[in-house]
């Protein structure tokens, strides 16, 4: 029984169930008497009994039968021809899966060919077992919690119980996918870093993955520009932008602006922040880039690029505007409101109330909002893909042109990659350390933050 | 009753918060060498009428304030009187402590700074230092100038305000309940503290006690859904009061 057809005949089984379970409660129902379920309680137990076994049993099923199947196919005769272990025999291997599934129409080896057969027997036979084993987990669950209904039966507590459990299933997918990520992280650097000395990546000042000596790969893999590149527009230059602007905005949109102006200034800034960054991309690459490179060129900086720091670095920095400003205006908004009419009674005014004592009072939030804007920044790869150079170069000068691990991550993984070499595997490494950095970055914003909401409450 | 003329004089004063009106009509006169207290029931707009006096109803978005109200004969509300001026000349001190999270030091030093009253530093030390003393806090600060405003008690930290608005000189104090997040200990210091400064300073001060009223003001004036029921010296307020409401009020019938 195929997929689909499977899933829905689960669900008719767990309806049925649903319905019988009512009529059930329904029937003991009496008048005067209180229950601690209502039918719809036990409805709810006996559905999710009925279902909710197959389904846990089929997703481990759905991982482990691939191997199951390949196993079987290994056993037939045909599977004596297969050369030993490694890249031939597993192409053979999936090239014969799919013509056994049907998702190809050709093979180019023979021998997948001879295995096909083989692959399409076993698959049915573990198909069969599985369909076989659902609708047995479905019966025996859905029956067992049936017996159960009775006028005495918490089905209530239980169904909330069931709930919670699923609940916690969801929170725990995106925990795993996190934990997974970070292991195929470390697992993939690690095999760059047994090549490549750490000390060659992290402190080596020549970048040029294009051309590598196998003999020493770490010579042209020296990731300092990439971290000093990634630095100055995502710290330094879109910093210089974001901060003063979107500071600036906080303070008006919190202390000056009446409840109208607020009403659609701050609606219009968070357009900026909706708007695609790859949007962003092309306003830098098209429209801001020759802007300031004629500038530049017309101030005397001969050197100047059409890929320079500074474009990428000063639209990413729009960008971050709106966060911001919509961190500082929660950090104003924290100070308590008798902060400012203290002030004000003393005869401040406005702006030396905000100056000396709600911005100081605000510090720590704001420190930790600009951390985090920073680890955001750093991040940011669309802009710097299409704004920024592709050539590492260690510059303090804003025109010329500077790239960024984001950016280099996207060139090393982008065209006909083998996934095997040094060149490659430096992405992981890069990607590795980019994410040490963030994820330090938040970790102190966070608690920058919270040890300043404490403060106040 | 002082001879002099009344420092503050507000006449047919009526305040709006967007439509509904919170005060209706009041006319008052707050004297130099007294301290007035204003009573009432919560939600009566006593604590309006005083934020009418420094023009800190300015700061809320839809209030609006009708009337007169003369400081020295000087019209407060015209378009010619500088609110940065009119405060530092009526200091307020708040319901709940609010000292800023700076060092006591610099809570007394901020307004001194901020209307450069001290040329020197040893200038604005001796002015921290009377304000502090004037506050009766400098013996239980002394030693411990540079720690943060918010490390003290809650009485210090009211205390600390009362210092912080004493730094810049002001003719008028105005308190709004500046002991109802107290304890008796506290409170009563903040009432030896008001008899301390009553000379000195003219005094209005908005409080829900009406033993407190007594204690520490020479006149009352009693309000009532936003308007001025009565008003006279404190012992007739409260022995022997002209209106039914205020009597009402003072024997415990409401509030």
């Amino acid at each position: 029984m195929t997929g689909p057809a499977l899933l829905l005949l689960l669900a008719g089984l767990a309806f049925v169930g649903w319905l019988s379970a009512r009529a059930r409660a329904v029937a003991f129902r009496a008048p005067k008497r209180r229950f601690s379920s209502l039918p719809g309680h036990h409805a709810w137990y006996v559905a999710l009994w009925t279902i909710l076994p197959p389904l846990a049993f089929l997703g481990v099923w759905s991982l482990v039968s691939p191997a199951l199947v390949t196993d079987a196919v290994l056993a037939t005769p045909a599977a004596a021809q297969l050369p030993p272990p490694g890249f031939e025999r597993a192409s053979i291997l999936s090239e014969a899966r799919e013509l056994a599934q049907g998702d190809a129409f050709g093979a180019f080896q023979p021998l997948a060919r001879a295995l096909e057969p083989a692959y399409a027997a076993a698959q049915a036979r573990y198909d069969w077992i599985a369909t076989a084993v659902a609708l047995l987990l479905a019966l025996a669950g859905g029956g067992w919690a049936y017996t159960r209904v009775r006028p005495g039966f918490a089905a209530r507590t239980r169904t909330e119980r069931i709930v919670m459990g699923l609940l916690l299933a969801a929170s725990l997918v995106a925990i795993m996918t996190t934990i997974g990520i970070v292991v195929s992280l470390i697992w993939e650097a690690g095999r760059f870093f047994a090549r490549v000395p750490a000390a060659d990546f992290l402190f080596g000042t020549h970048w040029s993955p294009q051309v590598i000596d196998p003999r020493d790969p770490g010579a042209s893999l020296g990731a300092l520009p990439l971290f000093w590149g990634t630095f100055f527009i995502g710290a330094v230059i879109a910093m210089a932008v974001a901060l003063p602007f979107g500071l600036m905005s906080a303070i008006y949109l919190t202390q000056y602006a009446t409840p109208r102006v607020r009403s659609w200034v701050k609606p219009m800034l968070e357009v900026l922040a909706g708007v695609p960054t790859v949007v962003y991309g092309y306003f830098a690459a098209l429209t801001v880039a020759p802007y300031v490179r004629d500038f530049a060129v017309g101030i005397g900086v001969e050197t100047a690029s059409s890929e320079s720091a500074l474009v990428a670095g000063s639209v990413m920095g729009i960008m971050i505007i709106p966060f911001i400003s919509s961190l500082a205006d929660d950090a104003l908004a924290a100070v308590p409101a008798s902060m400012r009419d203290g002030s004000l009674a003393m005869g401040a005014t406005p702006s030396e109330t905000i100056s000396r004592v709600l911005l100081p009072a605000a510090l720590p939030g704001v420190v930790g909002g600009v951390l985090l804007a920073v680890s955001r920044a750093i991040g940011e790869t669309m802009i710097v893909v299409m704004a920024a150079s592709g050539v590492a170069n260690l510059t303090l000068n804003p025109f010329e042109s500077t790239t960024t691990v984001t950016r280099q991550i996207v060139d090393l993984l982008t065209g006909e990659a083998e996934f095997d070499s040094p060149k490659t595997l430096a992405a992981f490494a890069l990607g590795l350390t980019l994410f040490v950095i963030t994820f330090l970055l938040n970790m102190i914003a966070l608690s920058v933050v919270r040890r300043y909401r404490e403060a106040y409450e | 009753m002082s001879n002099h003329p009344p420092k503050i004089t507000a006449t047919h004063v009526n305040v709006w918060y967007g439509a509904k009106k919170a005060i209706d009509d009041v006319s008052i006169d707050i004297d130099q060498d007294s301290v007035t207290a204003l009573i009432g029931p919560s939600g009566c707009g006593k604590s309006t009428f005083l934020r009418t006096l420094n023009r800190m109803n300015d700061t809320v978005a839809n209030a609006r304030v009708q009337g007169d109200i003369r400081l020295d004969g000087e019209d407060i509300y015209s378009p010619d009187m500088d609110v940065v001026q009119l405060r530092a000349r009526v200091g307020m001190v708040f319901q709940k402590p609010n000292p800023f999270p700076k060092s006591i030091y610099e809570n007394v030093a901020y307004g001194p700074r901020i209307h450069g009253l001290a040329s020197s530093r040893s200038e604005l030390e001796g002015i921290v230092q009377t304000s502090l003393k004037r506050a009766g806090l400098w013996e239980e600060v002394k030693d411990r100038l540079s720690d943060s405003g918010t490390a003290l008690s809650g009485g210090q930290q009211q205390r600390l305000c009362i210092a912080r608005a004493i730094a810049v000189d002001p003719e008028v104090i105005l308190m709004d309940e500046p002991c109802s997040a107290l304890d008796p200990i506290a409170t009563a210091k903040i009432e030896e503290l008001i008899h301390a400064l009553k000379g000195r300073y003219a005094i209005a001060i908005v409080t829900h006690n009406m033993q407190q009223a007594a204690r520490v003001s020479q006149r009352t004036a009693f309000f009532h859904l936003g308007q001025l029921v009565e008003y006279g010296a404190t012992t007739e307020i409260f022995t022997n009061p002209r209106e039914e409401r205020t009597r009402d009020y003072i024997t415990g019938r409401y509030g």
